[in-house]
């Protein structure tokens, strides 16, 4: 990498390079372990979920937002940044850490920080329900105009699932100037996620991409040793982003917020690395800071890109695999999304809501068997002790949820066991 | 490279899982090129009836005699004369001598006195007995040719310190089940002893789990860095290709299996008592027990006790055709174990394509990642994974397919490759 990056800085003619930085700051509502026994309608672990968030606030959350508002407030509106915050913690944050929520306000009142519109329960509803899809995206951005006074206008769909399909329906709302995806390789080709792009089928809505190199070299090189560019400072970075002048607009830094002091902990140096950053960033001229709206103001789009397969911006394939690569992940999400028109008509706020958390994403991430065997990242962030555990503690939980849809049914003695003809409802994802 | 293996059981004799771990690991020894001497203890007078043509001389023979198989080119066999077989207790071995007697008695009645007169018969205590057989293995090894000893579990362990102290050639003791796993706290002395000393006496000790050489290291106090693991293989099986139909069996009701000595160790009751809570919220499963041993009149008690007596079958010790008959009809394997050094059935079960739900307490967890784990104790949690797998079809087909996969790559090869390796250390140091 550092051979192509000296290749491009002597062909370099001197052009603005805007760093976009956008986080992405997520915590599921974990279950309750539940068993085919259990009769109640509490589905999720409070406790644990209490936990986890206090805990991810102490590590990340806190000290991560305190400094980037110092940041902030230092370079007088030159360093800027951009999150999407999902209802799913949002609604947690309250409970547990409002103290949190308190830092999120005080970086909206900057002016320096924007707010990007998701799905509000991290869900993988595009690929099922474009109603139920937009009613979250709905919910989500009058959430965030509720809480930080600002009414989102880019949009980024969970885990960065994306296809032409998807940028065409953001674009027929109406509501939005541009959409983020995974800048991967097999989508742009020979060109470069640097520059701003043009959905395939769209008329106004902009693509950014992220450029997952760079992107990769904090979120999961940063603490490895064995990198032949550890250890990563400020000024090494600032100098990489540099190379990119002359060869791009814009380098989209996108980002779970949690590498800050949670997936590379403070010891690592991150916040040592991120407390530095702008300056080295900023010593360079050329360089600047923008959020994704000022980016999408900025620059227009070079191309046209065409996706008609599903991409994510998760492990090396880039694809669905980690969410529906198995039997029984594509079972459980059908399952679950065969519901909505009865949860609908019925109308219940309380099994809404329930449905609804049931729908985001990490269920279904607990489930995936790809990585099993060897133990990996995704062994990190499962608090079941395998894929199965977490299959039939949803599914029991599913069931539950489904009697609750049924009331007049009589559900009474013993479950008739499925038969085969069950397996048949399976559609493949397409 | 000549090993001196004092071993168990060979086909068709096999009883359980040390004579099938004996067999497995010397078959693939022999693939290997090395030469094994198999000495094991056998009784013409067995009531299996034979179906490989075994030699064995009316008194007790002195020097072994050669028992050939045509599929094994480097081993060759040599069988001593004796009541000993795995898995006994003294008490069972008395009747059992005793039946052997009557047997006699009703033949040759004139030579039954002989039994009893003469230093060189076997007795009717088991512990004088193994000492017996350690004596005649050891005049038995000064006839051969060999580099290391091999013994397995405790009956073959005064031999094998014997022939090491005649030989002067290295001993390596292999533990397939410890007096732990078989008694629980209640520890027979004597053979605790016998087990120990051989651990001590050996210059290595082999565990078929780091679950046994935990218990080594704990419990009889051995260095740590004189035990090592070697996982037992599986055989692959090549019974797949017949139908249900074969069978004559209607399946009109799904059929989960236990199959294994029913004994303390192996935790009949907590597979009882997880089927009764299964039954409360299934109705159309029936429980299959099969197997034999000391507890099973108690767990036919318990079935009638618990009120679940018509749902649970017991079909006695299976062999052969019935065992893969057994398997071709089971929906879910459970093995509720209270202490498994290892656990070969789990392994057969997933070769058949049955998925299995095994105990944590179990060397076989350590190898198995598709297969349900669950806490012996933890009836609930078993209850709920036997209903999980009967209920959501794709559950039992992602286990028993990724499961089978597994299984495949368990070969005794990678164990017969280790134990090479222990061997040539050996050699080295001498």
């Amino acid at each position: 990498m550092p051979e192509i990056k000296h290749k491009i800085q002597n062909t370099r003619e001197r052009k603005m390079a805007s760093i976009c930085f956008y986080f992405q700051v997520h915590q599921p509502s974990r279950l309750r372990h539940y068993t085919v026994f259990d009769k109640g309608d509490q589905y999720f672990d409070n406790h644990k979920n209490g936990f986890i968030c206090r805990k991810v606030a102490n590590k990340c959350y806190l000290p991560a937002n305190r400094l980037l508002l110092k940041l902030i407030r230092r370079f007088e509106g030159r360093f800027k940044i951009a999150y999407s915050i999902t209802g799913t913690l949002l609604e947690q944050l309250q409970q547990y850490s409002p103290e949190v929520l308190s830092t999120f306000d005080a970086l909206a009142e900057t002016g320096c920080v924007e707010f990007l519109a998701e799905t509000y329960y991290h869900s993988l509803s595009f690929l099922y329900s474009h109603d139920e899809f937009l009613e979250q995206v709905n919910k989500h951005i009058d959430t965030i105009e509720s809480l930080f006074g600002q009414r989102p206008r880019v949009f980024r769909n969970t885990e960065l699932i994306y296809n032409n399909e998807l940028a065409n329906l953001v674009e027929s709302t109406g509501q939005f100037d541009a959409i983020l995806t995974e800048g991967a390789d097999h989508i742009l080709g020979y060109r470069s996620p640097n520059f701003v792009y043009r959905p395939q089928g769209c008329d106004k809505l902009k693509l950014l991409l992220k450029n997952y190199a760079l992107s990769d070299d904090i979120a999961f090189r940063f603490s490895n040793r064995g990198w032949s560019e550890w250890p990563l400072t400020a000024d090494k970075f600032a100098r990489w982003v540099s190379e990119v002048n002359g060869n791009g607009n814009v380098v989209n830094l996108f980002m779970d917020y949690e590498t800050l002091g949670e997936h590379q902990w403070e010891d690592t140096g991150i916040f040592d690395f991120i407390h530095h950053l702008p300056e080295q960033i900023l010593n360079h001229q050329d360089n600047d800071f923008k959020t994704p709206s000022e980016v999408v103001a900025s620059y227009e789009p070079v191309g046209t890109v065409d996706v008609h397969h599903l991409i994510s911006w998760a492990d090396t394939e880039r694809d669905l695999s980690a969410w529906l690569g198995n039997a029984m992940q594509s079972n459980a999400v059908h399952e679950l999304y065969r519901l909505e028109e009865r949860i609908k008509k019925i109308g219940d706020p309380k099994i809404v809501s329930d449905w609804r958390k049931l729908q985001t994403s990490d269920h279904f991430y607990y489930m995936c068997t790809k990585y099993f065997a060897d133990g990996d990242v995704h062994k990190y962030f499962n608090p079941y002790g395998s894929p199965y555990d977490s299959y039939i503690n949803f599914m029991n939980v599913l069931d539950n949820l489904q009697n609750r849809c049924s009331p007049n049914e009589t559900r009474a003695g013993s479950a008739k066991l499925p038969t085969n003809s069950t397996l048949s409802g399976l559609q493949p994802v397409s | 490279m000549r090993v001196f293996m004092l071993g168990w059981e060979f086909p068709p004799f096999i009883s359980g899982g040390l004579g099938t771990a004996c067999y497995g690991l010397t078959k693939a020894l022999d693939k290997l090129g090395i030469s094994v001497t198999f000495v094991l203890p056998t009784m013409v007078e067995s009531e299996y009836t034979t179906h490989v043509k075994l030699v064995s001389s009316h008194s007790t023979s002195t020097t072994g005699q050669y028992l050939r198989q045509s599929e094994l080119k480097n081993v060759s066999f040599r069988t001593i004369e004796s009541p000993l077989t795995p898995y006994s207790s003294a008490d069972v071995y008395r009747q059992r001598i005793e039946q052997i007697l009557r047997q006699k008695q009703s033949l040759k009645s004139s030579q039954m006195s002989e039994m009893f007169v003469g230093g060189t018969d076997y007795s009717g205590d088991m512990y004088a007995e193994v000492h017996r057989y350690a004596a005649v293995a050891a005049e038995s090894a000064e006839h051969e040719e060999f580099d290391v000893i091999h013994a397995h579990d405790w009956m073959t362990f005064p031999a094998g310190i014997a022939v090491a102290a005649i030989t002067g050639k290295p001993l390596i003791v292999h533990v397939h089940s410890t007096e732990f796993d078989r008694s629980g706290e209640n520890v027979n002395q004597v053979i605790y002893d016998i087990e120990r000393q051989g651990m001590e006496r050996a210059d290595k000790v082999i565990t078929v789990s780091y679950f046994t050489r935990g218990i080594i290291t704990s419990r009889y106090g051995i260095n740590p860095d004189k035990v090592e693991v070697v996982h037992n293989g599986v055989e692959r099986n090549d019974n797949g290709d017949w139908t249900l139909a074969q069978t004559g069996i209607t399946k009109d009701e799904r059929i989960v299996l236990f199959m294994g000595r029913i004994t303390m160790q192996k935790g009949p009751e907590y597979f009882l008592h997880a089927a009764k809570k299964v039954l409360e919220v299934v109705d159309d499963v029936k429980f299959v027990m099969a197997g034999s041993g000391d507890m099973m009149h108690r767990a036919v008690e318990m079935a009638a006790e618990l009120g679940i007596g018509h749902k649970v079958l017991f079909t006695g010790f299976l062999r052969g055709e019935d065992v893969n008959k057994i398997y071709k009809m089971a929906d879910l394997f459970v093995m509720p174990s209270v202490s498994e050094p290892f656990g070969l059935v789990p392994l057969e079960a997933l070769g058949h394509d049955v998925p299995v739900i095994i105990s944590k307490q179990s060397g076989v967890s350590e190898v198995l990642t598709h297969a349900l784990k669950v806490d012996f104790w933890d009836v609930d949690e078993i209850a709920n994974k036997i209903v999980a797998v009967l209920k959501y079809p794709p559950l039992e087909m992602t286990l028993r397919n990724y499961g089978n996969f597994e299984v495949r790559k368990l070969q005794w090869q990678e164990s017969a490759h280790k134990c090479e390796r222990i061997y040539q250390e050996l050699m080295v140091a001498v």
